[in-house]
């Protein structure tokens, strides 16, 4: 792979990304289409961009570490690995099969270019830290991001985790929420509203960043403003829509986790074109 | 015969304390152990390793769900982390964290869970866990170790760091008799052959080995000859040692301080049924929460002592 800072080729990485992650939930006939749409330029910047790591040299020890704690949105980590070199492509199609590394959340005994066995929501940013930790006691330069649902962290282990990190600086850690403001009952404010957001994160000492979690600019710049914070972990609230993309499927809650049916696919890839 | 003077049990220090003195030397030769603890460490004696490394220690607050998700991903990234805490808190707390964290991926995770059984005494059911060896054992890939004095924890601990893989250790609040010569080895999946005997054999674990002596004791007396095995290694068990006392004896008894439904006995039963059926009975916790009081008043109330290992005793010989 090629990493590249070229806004335009990250957002054609991203088309394809939806293109991926279309086709592969309509072979699959079950899976979560929204909330993985809604992460693309996430996972994208991230993996194209700003992560330290080397589909070549997957256990490389001063790579960074990137967890999906809202694993549910596994098809655009896949669609992302695989682009980037670390799985097969032609495979995508088997995903939510059986045998498949494409497992329906994501499964480090089937894909061990994984971090982290996740799905059971709540846990990634724990993880996280003892990543980040490891890596301040080796003294590497290792930072580790984690990606999280905003249903997700209505989880109190989220809580829990925050006002850790916070109190120990643990600031070569970044939490991503992507704050699509739809979960599988409904939407967020109807079910538990979590603003004011920002001002939770600061409250437990992390540094607040907000943003349009499919502006690519806007994404390096906060990626690399928590770079250069120290003593804070920073949290990026990345204002997204659910289903982004897809036209039917934006803002959508039916899209939380339905798949799309081969008509719906075709639509789809024509607006993805 | 003269009684036997192989087994005069001299109290050594609780097995939790025995674990915050080995942690401490497993620190000292190894800069990959880390450890930590949710607000307890002066009870799960890991205070010992906070002060001689404290940049090792990772004290988390009140928060087991946080503390065992941490440690799994320092595992993940080449620790060996000790996450220590209340037996009940550690299990039960924590328990979706260890799984979806360090069993279903089979992260290097180790787990102290002290104060287990009902013999922290006056505190009460909330603090007492009697539910932690059926919980850790049904987590695939774990092994569950289950020391009975303090020569047994610290072989256990070094054991625990040297495999790969997640461990559970459970540990005790009051101090434990003696029951191991020093030099014992212990291996994962292995047990402890005490006394030698030929009409039953007694498979205890934890604190309940010294309670097996002291009944084997009081048998020999009566001229019946009961083998006593320390059953350490919950899980993976030592099958061979299982089948043949089974084998060779034809009646056992199984004691634990431990739910009598989901700990100890009902794992060894499925050995001997899948080997050399034969009559077992049961000394454990029956299907109840127990109360405050001494842990002396609790082991006697909940038959939990040397005389109830003998009545079971009895009661298998009958039915052989």
């Amino acid at each position: 792979m090629k990493k590249t800072s070229d806004v335009a080729q990250l957002q054609a990485i991203a088309k394809q990304v939806r293109r991926d992650i279309i086709e592969m939930l309509t072979a699959a006939k079950s899976g979560h289409p929204g909330g993985s749409l809604s992460a693309v330029e996430i996972l994208v910047t991230l993996y194209f961009d700003v992560l330290r790591h080397d589909p070549a040299n997957p256990k490389w020890p001063d790579r960074d570490r990137f967890i999906l704690s809202k694993g549910h949105a596994a098809p655009v980590l896949y669609s992302v690995l695989a682009e980037c070199g670390y799985t097969p492509k032609d495979q995508l199609d088997t995903l939510r099969k059986l045998g498949s590394i494409y497992q329906g959340h994501p499964d480090v005994r089937f894909l061990p270019a994984l971090e982290a066995s996740t799905g059971s929501l709540g846990e990634g940013l724990s993880l996280g830290i003892g990543m980040a930790l490891a890596a301040k006691l080796d003294g590497r330069p290792t930072r580790a991001y984690v990606v999280l649902g905003d249903g997700e962290i209505q989880e109190g282990q989220i809580w829990e985790a925050a006002m850790f990190a916070g109190d120990k600086t643990v600031d070569n850690l970044v939490a991503i929420v992507d704050y699509n403001r739809i979960q599988l009952d409904g939407f967020v404010n109807d079910i538990m509203p979590l603003d004011p957001l920002p001002d939770k994160w600061r409250a437990f000492k992390w540094h607040a960043i907000e943003l349009n979690g499919h502006d690519i600019p806007a994404l390096q710049a906060a990626f690399r403003e928590a770079a250069a914070t120290k003593g804070k972990p920073t949290v990026i609230i990345a204002h997204t829509v659910k289903g982004k993309g897809v036209s039917f499927m934006e803002n959508n809650p039916k899209y939380h986790g339905v798949a799309p049916t081969v008509e719906e696919m075709e639509k789809a890839l024509m607006e993805l074109a | 015969m003269p009684a036997k003077t192989k087994f005069e049990l001299k109290m050594g220090m609780a097995t939790r304390e025995a674990f915050g003195k080995a942690v401490v030397e497993l620190g000292r030769q190894n800069k990959d152990i880390v450890v930590l603890d949710a607000d307890l460490s002066k009870s799960t004696y890991t205070h010992f390793f906070a002060k001689e490394f404290p940049d090792r220690f990772f004290e988390c607050g009140i928060a087991e769900a946080n503390m065992i998700a941490i440690g799994s991903g320092l595992a993940s990234s080449g620790k060996i982390p000790f996450a220590s805490s209340f037996s009940c808190f550690a299990i039960n707390k924590g328990f979706e964290q260890l799984r979806v964290t360090a069993a279903f991926p089979n992260v290097n995770l180790k787990v102290v869970g002290t104060h287990s059984g009902i013999s922290i005494g006056e505190d009460g059911p909330s603090q007492m866990s009697i539910e932690d060896l059926g919980l850790a054992c049904s987590l695939p890939g774990f092994s569950v170790l289950s020391p009975a004095d303090e020569v047994a924890m610290h072989a256990l601990v070094l054991a625990a760091a040297r495999h790969v893989g997640p461990v559970f250790i459970r540990a005790g609040r009051p101090k434990a008799p003696i029951v191991h010569a020093s030099g014992q080895r212990f291996d994962i999946g292995g047990s402890v052959e005490l006394t030698e005997g030929s009409d039953l054999a007694i498979i205890a674990t934890g604190l309940l080995v010294a309670e097996a002596i002291r009944a084997q004791e009081a048998l020999e007396a009566e001229g019946i000859s009961a083998r006593v095995i320390d059953m350490y290694s919950i899980k993976p068990l030592d099958r061979a040692a299982i089948e043949r006392a089974a084998a060779q004896t034809q009646a056992l008894v199984v004691a634990e301080e431990h739910l009598v439904n989901t700990g100890l006995g009902v794992r060894v039963a499925q050995v001997v049924a899948e080997t050399h059926p034969c009559a077992i009975e049961f000394v454990g916790i029956p299907d109840t929460y127990a109360e405050s009081g001494t842990p002396e008043e609790l082991m006697e109330k909940y038959g939990l002592v040397a005389r109830n290992v003998v009545a079971a005793s009895r009661r298998v010989l009958s039915r052989k």
